[in-house]
């Protein structure tokens, strides 16, 4: 893995013009998802001429959980780690926010989102010290910080229970403007513009791509690499900390048993054109996958096939999306 | 792993044999794990005086050997440097296939079929890892799914003929013999024997290291490394099939998500085994230790009365720790 990255990564990244074409690629990638995604619309609507707004509404309450799931591995994929314990942290969060929101004001429930947001901070930046600290591989630690936080989770809520502030319920269900741009969907794009295109742009930001990348490289000019790390992390656990919000937002409740985010959110983040050697993709092309995801079961469910051939389709997808990119990886690099 | 410079956590200057400690720890990886396993059984002992005897060997035994077979599958593709998470559904699958399949077909025909299908699994698997160059986590991750979902298709065809675990598969995973000695040591020795010596005298055993250390350069020495790739995968699928028949013997049920459980369990004993999920380094050994660590862990943890939610802080916990303490002692 990194010795196929830094063999590589010499030859994209130096001179702007190889940062235009290595960002164009970057770019045209999330293009063409979005593109399956109007595809995918368009057979959606001629399958079912019904398929309305209260539909795509459903799809992208549906969604959103899955897609901040997916934007929190993909910032760990990017700086060269992997989180397996993101279903845990979720439902940790969840079931806090839950606990802590029931029988309480709804001005109080600001307090509790913040609150929040920051323990996902800290839960992922735990991640991240210990990937340091004890140098075990990434995918050990968060391995084993998977059994940590769903312990933690049944510690702080035992059986499903709490409740949700109302204004957080009517934050991601509806409609905002226009019938056909649901709230989750808008809230979805705010979270992408406000967290992650500064972030991108920042030298932290740059620094996560670096250490993905080539992590010898990144310390050699100077990157701190362990604070790298654990800042990376931080934000998978933010990230991690906004989709159990969402679980309770949606559900109206809190689940102290991790969901499937785990393999959903691996799939997406594969779909969505980031690199599993790290430093490459972006957020946008995991949260448009989550949505191509969701709309081929919602097609296949409609065309009247049987739904669990959609476990089966989606495990195809993922595989031969990772074998077509290795493909054409293989061959650019043997011309 | 390209890591800066680290100082190195054991003042071997202060304490000598903390020096001479470490090498023994280095050469013999297989000593802190049993001084670790000596540990907790005391702990358990004295938790519960008297829980340790031959009734408790034997249920440790029985659950440790499924778990120990999954961390075989985890262990030989670590060492390549890559790793097989399918072998929960491949293990469900097998499972469920020989339990839907026995009444009508007897107990050989449907164990053998069973493991043919897992054998088809782990060549997908292998083709897609050697010949399409798909990272094993995602080539493994995504076949887990396409088994789940073609298992849950499948579960609603032979919906009217229902699962029965048969009275073989029992007594191979569940019954014991001679008064204690479990029935499923008469699969688990033979292939043990088979792993552990392949792994170090085999041609095979050694290219296998040979991949995870350094995979172009066994490329370069004349290893064909897809067909190698292969031929491990379907090792792997095989082997987690068997492990289906021997938990479905043991818990009497065959359900799609049976073995699901322990897939993270399996990588964890393979892991605190020794062996490194970067690859070129590991064995056999350290897994079978690290698989009835887990187990007696769990067993103490269950006696202690504690809480689930303890319980798996305490197993997430203690798994990290080990794995950590293992990289301070190999790294010098």
């Amino acid at each position: 893995m990194s010795a196929a990255a830094s063999i590589e990564e010499p030859l994209n990244g130096g001179g702007t013009g190889a940062t235009v074409t290595r960002l164009l690629r970057r770019n045209s990638w999330v293009l063409v998802l979005c593109g399956l995604l109007a595809l995918l619309f368009v057979v959606t609507k001629v399958i079912q001429p019904a398929y309305g707004p209260s539909q795509v509404e459903a799809l992208a309450l549906a969604a959103l959980p899955v897609a901040l799931a997916a934007a929190g591995q993909a910032v760990a994929l990017i700086s060269g780690g992997i989180d397996l314990s993101i279903g845990s942290m979720m439902a940790l969060t969840s079931v806090t926010a839950a606990v802590l929101m029931k029988g309480g004001s709804e001005e109080s429930a600001v307090l509790v989102v913040v609150g929040v947001l920051l323990m996902g901070l800290v839960l992922g930046a735990i991640n991240g010290s210990l990937v340091v600290l004890t140098r075990v591989p990434d995918i050990v630690v968060t391995l084993a910080m998977l059994y940590v936080w769903a312990g933690a989770a049944l510690l702080v809520l035992n059986t499903p229970g709490g409740a949700s502030a109302e204004w957080l319920r009517e934050l991601i269900n509806g409609t905002v403007v226009s019938e056909w741009a649901p709230k989750a969907v808008v809230l979805l794009l705010v979270l992408v513009l406000v967290i992650w295109i500064p972030l991108r742009n920042s030298r932290l930001g740059l620094s996560f791509y670096a250490v993905g990348s080539n992590r010898l490289a990144a310390f050699r000019s100077g990157v701190d690499v362990s604070k790298t790390k654990v800042a990376a992390y931080a934000f998978t656990g933010l990230f991690a900390a906004m989709g159990g919000l969402s679980l309770t937002m949606s559900t109206g409740i809190g689940t102290p048993v991790p969901g499937p985010y785990l393999l959903a959110s691996v799939a997406a983040v594969v779909l969505g054109g980031v690199s599993l050697a790290g430093g490459r993709g972006g957020l946008v092309g995991p949260i448009v996958a989550v949505f191509i995801l969701r709309l081929v079961r919602t097609d296949l469910t409609l065309m009247g096939i049987d739904p669990n051939y959609t476990t089966v389709i989606e495990g195809v997808i993922m595989v031969s999306v990772v074998m077509v990119g290795g493909l054409v990886a293989l061959r650019s690099r043997g011309s | 792993m390209s890591s800066p410079p680290q100082v190195s956590p054991l003042d071997v200057g202060r304490w000598p044999w903390l020096g001479s400690a470490r090498r023994v720890m280095r050469d013999r990886p297989l000593i802190p794990l049993l001084l670790l396993l000596a540990l907790l059984v005391v702990t358990l002992e004295i938790v519960r005086p008297g829980i340790v005897n031959e009734r408790w060997l034997s249920s440790t035994i029985r659950f440790a050997i499924p778990l120990a077979i999954l961390a075989a599958s985890q262990t030989l593709t670590m060492i390549t440097g890559g790793i097989d998470l399918s072998v929960g559904m491949v293990a469900s699958m097998s499972a469920y296939v020989m339990a839907t399949q026995a009444p009508a077909e007897g107990v050989v025909a449907a164990s053998i079929l069973a493991l043919v299908v897992a054998t088809v699994i782990g060549l997908v698997n292998g083709i897609g890892v050697g010949i399409f160059r798909v990272h094993p986590l995602i080539m493994t991750l995504g076949m887990s799914l396409v088994v789940l979902g073609l298992l849950t298709v499948y579960q609603r065809i032979v919906i009217g003929s229902g699962t029965r675990v048969p009275d073989e598969i029992l007594w191979l995973g569940a019954r014991t013999s001679f008064g204690w000695v479990p029935n499923s040591l008469i699969v688990f020795i033979p292939l043990a024997t088979v792993i552990l010596l392949g792994l170090r005298r085999s041609g095979f055993g050694r290219v296998l290291y040979a991949i995870g250390d350094n995979e172009f350069a066994a490329r370069l020495a004349g290893v064909r490394v897809w067909q190698v790739l292969v031929v491990l995968y379907v090792i792997s699928g095989v082997l987690a099939g068997i492990a289906g028949l021997i938990y479905a013997g043991l818990t009497q049920t065959a359900t799609g998500t049976l073995v699901e459980v322990y897939v993270l369990p399996s990588v964890a004993a393979a892991v605190i085994g020794g062996t490194s999920i970067y690859g070129g380094r590991g064995g056999y050994g350290g897994s079978i230790v690290g698989a009835v660590i887990l187990t007696v862990l769990t067993t103490l943890l269950t006696v202690l009365q504690m809480p689930e939610a303890a319980r798996q802080i305490l197993f997430g916990a203690i798994v990290l720790s080990v794995a950590a303490a293992y990289n301070r002692i190999i790294e010098e």
